[in-house]
């Protein structure tokens, strides 16, 4: 087995490794949205993360919305950030959040200055941070201060038996090289839910798992749903491949942590992991975006994503490796996909070898390759919402 | 190995999964488990897209149907060894 050790990275003032260098211009709200992306359009090699929240939110829903704004400016693979917001009260909190990790960040608030006037101040900024971040250097750093997410989509009967054993075999063999990893999606482990608790490595994070699947079942889909739902989970997708049931999508999700690996604890949505490197559970929503957008959030620099049926999900911050084992997905949509690993069906390639292959291609693009969803534009920014705003 | 048609994940499924195209009723197929590399031969009663799922024995209403060794539904008709089962004769137990 090839031993793979190092990569090529940017490594940032608090320690951690990022894989790429954005100057992320964030909007604190909805209504800062223009301005942001007015910044970036004025100066190249920015990018804006509109967004769709962040006024009269409250309680626990607000508290996400910080983390996530926070943690999205935080994250390793932004160099610096300039938060705008149509206030200055809020737009600092964030920006002293991000503050912490000791990238450059400065905020901006629209109110007693217009759009225009704030738009040409944050962008003389914003190519101030241009400057300065693509000075940055990649320096070498080893595998296991990676931090790599995983989240499958459009899953189907191909995805249990090639793509998502594939990102197993690669936990099983990264997490005791001392990587931090995620899984996440609480609704679609209905059914498996006794087998995930017996993954956890402590009884206490078995407990919270359990606590954290029943909360789910009880105070968002019990609460919410108007008949059963197999109308959405599975998806339409989902069934086209051949997908019947909750449960046997969720047997085929559980195995993207492998045969091996325990989680050490059970994240809220955007938590950052805060017992050390290993695997954890994120509670989130099963929808990609969100999902994706939460574990970005909390630090992760890669993300792994299984396919079956072809979903084409990217993110603006955290690049996105697309892997399936479906032929005629590779055949229809290949431009979407970066790792082919229809060769398990055929019994042409070893789940070993499968694994062997994502790790060369989450190096590769740690490295700085482009991934499919990079390449065509994919940026999808989407804040998980808990309840209604006031 | 010769390529397989059908795959199962373990030895106690009552399913198989198809994994190639346009595979016709009337095919045999190689029928490979994938916790051993045991294998056996099956034919397909009816059209079944790659993906989807044939019952590996003959199986009736309220039988529990077995993939991954675990619990995955309930069928809510006979289902006879080679025949497609799917979200027409399969059904959850949650929710």
């Amino acid at each position: 087995m090839p031993v793979y050790d190092k990569f090529m990275g940017y490594r940032r003032e608090n320690g951690r490794v990022g894989v790429r260098n954005y100057v992320a211009i964030l909007p604190l709200d909805d209504i800062s949205n223009a301005a942001c992306e007015a910044v970036a359009h004025n100066i190249k090699g920015t990018i804006a993360l509109p967004h769709a929240y962040g006024r009269l939110q409250f309680g626990e829903d607000l508290d996400l919305h910080f983390r996530t704004m926070i943690g999205t400016g935080s994250n390793p693979n932004v160099a610096a950030c300039v938060v705008i917001g149509i206030e200055p009260v809020w737009t600092q909190k964030v920006v002293d959040g991000i503050a912490k990790t000791g990238k450059p960040v400065v905020g901006f608030s629209i109110e007693k200055h217009g759009d225009i006037a704030t738009i040409a101040t944050a962008s003389r900024k914003a190519k101030e941070f241009v400057h300065w971040a693509t000075e940055q250097m990649r320096v070498e750093c080893d595998i296991s201060e990676l931090w790599i997410s995983t989240k499958c989509g459009e899953s189907d009967t191909t995805s249990g038996i090639g793509s998502n054993p594939t990102v197993g075999n690669m936990y099983d063999k990264l997490i005791p090289r001392g990587i931090y990893g995620v899984f996440g999606e609480t609704s679609e482990l209905t059914g498996a839910e006794h087998l995930c608790k017996m993954r956890a490595a402590t009884p206490a994070a078995s407990e919270k798992f359990m606590r954290t699947f029943q909360a789910y079942q009880d105070e968002v889909i019990e609460a919410h749903k108007t008949t059963d739902l197999s109308d959405s989970q599975p998806t339409k997708g989902n069934i086209e491949g051949g997908l019947s049931t909750i449960e046997e999508k969720a047997f085929g999700n559980l195995e993207k942590i492998g045969k091996r690996v325990s989680f050490i604890d059970v994240l809220g949505p955007a938590e950052e992991p805060g017992k050390g490197p290993g695997m954890y559970f994120m509670d989130s929503s099963s929808a990609a975006a969100e999902c994706v957008t939460l574990m970005a959030a909390a630090g992760f620099v890669v993300h792994t994503f299984p396919t079956g049926q072809g979903n084409i999900i990217g993110n603006p911050i955290l690049p996105v490796i697309k892997l399936t084992a479906n032929p005629r997905t590779m055949r229809t949509m290949s431009e979407h996909i970066d790792l082919d690993v229809s060769g398990i069906l055929r019994r042409e390639l070893t789940m070993d070898e499968a694994g062997d292959k994502l790790i060369d291609m989450v190096l590769r693009t740690a490295n700085g390759r482009h991934t499919a969803a990079e390449a065509l534009g994919h940026v999808e920014f989407v804040m998980t919402k808990l309840y209604r705003s006031a | 190995m010769a390529i397989p048609q059908l795959l199962v994940h373990d030895k106690r499924d009552n399913v198989g999964v198809v994994v190639v195209e346009d595979l016709k009723a009337g095919s045999k197929m190689l029928c490979v488990v994938t916790e051993d590399n045991s294998d056996f031969s099956l034919v397909m009663k009816q059209d079944v897209p790659i993906g989807h799922k044939v019952a590996l024995s003959d199986l009736g209403p309220g039988d529990t149907i077995i993939k991954y060794g675990e619990d995955i539904g309930r069928l809510i008709a006979p289902v006879a060894q080679g025949e497609h089962v799917h979200v027409h004769n399969l059904r959850t137990k949650r929710w």
